[in-house]
């Protein structure tokens, strides 16, 4: 079967650096067109420098890239036409209100003032905000500007809307009213490019997912995919004796899979286990002596998918281990 | 005890996607118009922090006062006489010294996640840049203006009446529109606001002071004189002068339109590209 998918991003090889900083590596993506792609990764992996340079606003020094059939270098003011950005420090004025916020940018693509006054109030009423809308910005909650920085970004309709980090530091209602917008745009057949350091959201929203790591992709594929790569799940023990957990940690590498140590002296986690694997493992544990105090056995996480993909945790996690590594020796 | 809670919907989706796909796309807007919509951004911030004018009209007054009352006498002999001779000198220096605040808030700018979203745009480049130099010679004719009101009200009575104070004041801020352009690269080549404001009154402060401002060029040592002669900044003052005493000097009106002209003709392309690679 070959069916013809128009690509809204195709990237070759995209790579950028900061002085000796190597931000992004040699960057491969193909986004079809009407999807939500997620582009996962921790902090420092290099997706907002690949962002910013898809949406135009730094070049890249190697590599090429199309977005919409348009090259970002030689044709940027193309592609600046036909996407939106929604940045990760908020792309809003702080200074304005949020309708004087909505105006300018309606006004900068051209409506008259009459027009982008009519769009403005159009979208404070569409996105919750019209209450709002007379007040300076920086006095809005972080979810009513995150709204509004998403209504400017469709101020005139685009076909593909960056968003980088759009829910970090949302309470979680917020998070899923920008999640029920995002999903409102996907059915309008808008293509989203969605940066996130969560795998829930990649998960919840995104058809395609390339997992970045050191500015490289280090694995793509549907959601899916991704979780069953990592198996499904993990398998949490807190034991009645801390003393036993080096015994315990043999074990569970031996039945499961890889053994993190938890900050805790007397938890440990094993990656790769199915509900199976953990029931056998978690009787085996008992039947050798181990007397547990609790068990879980959880989805995976963004770390566990990082984990299992790399051999190494993301660096957050990274510091952490090493910290425990140097209490335990 | 009954309490009814709305619970926010946050957004409606139905509503939303009624907004997405309402919107045809508008024709592009010219350079100029969006210049001019970058330059009613300033005026909102104005209109919304009207504390800010208080720098480019408080610090003018202060030195008119200090200069008239308080060296007046001694240098002039009557502070009468030395306010005829220093006010359209100050007019330049008030209105000089609101262009580093254009530096100084560009650099704010960059600082803000907005600036990605504009130059996400499809617009005419420099547009922003060009634009809030426009909102800010607004802030230069608000300076100048408090200067040439307040001298009046101390009894400066130019010869050359309305039309000559006007006419220096065009002069002097069609000036600052050219030298903003310098305080606009440090203002993107500096790290802080604070990097800025230090550096840009670093120079234009003894600029102005080794200019003929404040005195007469004749009474100073030899080396001195020479320099404040050829410093542009005298050259407006003298403009100034003339035009406010209704005799235009024509050679310093043109060699002051001639700075102007060739500052924005070196640093607004390097400006342009500054910000572009930010």
């Amino acid at each position: 079967m070959t069916m013809q998918t128009t690509l809204a991003i195709e990237a070759s090889g995209l790579g950028k650096s900061f002085g000796e900083t190597r931000a992004v590596a040699g960057v491969d993506l193909a986004v079809p067109a009407g999807t939500v792609y997620g582009v996962l990764g921790p902090n420092g992996a290099g997706k907002t420098t690949t962002i910013r340079m898809l949406a135009t606003l730094i070049p890249p020094d190697q590599g090429s890239a199309r977005v919409l059939g348009h090259d970002i270098v030689s044709d940027a003011d193309a592609v600046r036409g036909l996407v939106s950005l929604t940045g990760q420090l908020a792309s809003v004025d702080e200074e304005l209100t949020g309708r004087e916020n909505l105006v300018l940018i309606g006004r900068l693509l051209g409506y008259s003032r009459a027009a982008a006054r009519a769009r403005a109030d159009e979208l404070l009423e569409a996105f919750d905000i019209a209450e709002a809308a007379g007040r300076l910005v920086k006095h809005f909650s972080g979810g009513m500007r995150r709204r509004l920085d998403i209504a400017a970004s469709i101020v005139v309709t685009p076909q593909l809307v960056f968003l980088d980090e759009p829910t970090t530091g949302l309470d979680p209602r917020s998070r899923n009213q920008v999640w029920e917008i995002v999903r409102a745009l996907v059915a309008e057949g808008t293509t989203i490019l969605l940066c996130t350091q969560y795998l829930e959201e990649a998960d919840q929203l995104a058809d395609g997912i390339a997992i970045i790591d050191r500015g490289r992709v280090i694995a793509e594929g549907t959601p899916g995919d991704l979780k069953a790569s990592v198996g499904t799940g993990s398998l949490h023990v807190r034991l009645r004796d801390p003393g036993q957990r080096g015994a315990a940690a043999e074990l569970l590498e031996r039945m499961v899979g890889q053994v993190a140590l938890a900050p805790e002296p007397s938890a440990l986690s094993a990656t790769g286990a199915d509900a199976g694997q953990a029931a056998v493992a978690v009787a085996e544990l008992t039947r050798a002596g181990i007397p547990l105090a609790h068990f879980t056995l959880t989805q995976p996480s963004l770390d566990e998918v990082f984990l299992s993909l790399t051999g190494h945790p993301t660096e957050e996690t990274a510091a952490a281990d090493d910290t425990l590594r140097e209490q335990l020796s | 005890m009954t309490t009814t809670t709305r619970e926010p919907t946050g957004a409606d989706t139905a509503a939303v996607r009624r907004a997405i796909s309402a919107s045809p796309r508008p024709p592009r807007p010219g350079p100029l118009s969006a210049a001019l919509t970058f330059g009613w951004r300033g005026m909102l911030k104005v209109k919304h922090v009207p504390e800010q004018l208080l720098d480019v009209t408080v610090t003018p007054v202060m030195f008119l006062l200090m200069f008239t009352y308080l060296f007046g006498g001694a240098i002039a002999g009557s502070t009468s006489a030395y306010l005829d001779y220093t006010l359209p000198g100050l007019l330049v220096m008030s209105v000089l010294f609101t262009t580093v605040y254009s530096g100084i808030s560009l650099n704010t700018d960059l600082t803000k996640g907005v600036v990605d979203r504009f130059r996400s745009l499809p617009i005419w480049r420099p547009a922003p840049l060009v634009g809030a130099l426009l909102g800010d010679s607004v802030r230069y004719v608000v300076a100048g203006t408090v200067i040439v009101v307040v001298g009046v009200a101390l009894g400066f009575r130019p010869e050359g009446g309305v039309l000559g104070a006007v006419a220096a004041l065009a002069l002097v801020v069609v000036f600052s529109f050219g030298l903003s352009w310098v305080f606009s690269v440090l203002g993107l080549l500096m790290r802080s606001p604070n990097a800025v404001m230090n550096a840009g009154f670093m120079a234009i402060f003894p600029l102005t002071f080794l200019s003929n401002v404040f005195v007469d060029p004749a009474t100073l040592p030899g080396p001195l004189q020479a320099f404040v002669d050829v410093n542009p900044i005298s050259v407006l003052a003298t403009a100034s002068r003339s035009l406010m005493a209704g005799s235009p000097d024509g050679t310093a009106i043109v060699v002051s339109l001639a700075v102007a002209a060739g500052l924005a003709a070196v640093f607004v392309p390097v400006t342009t590209r500054l910000y572009r690679s930010r």
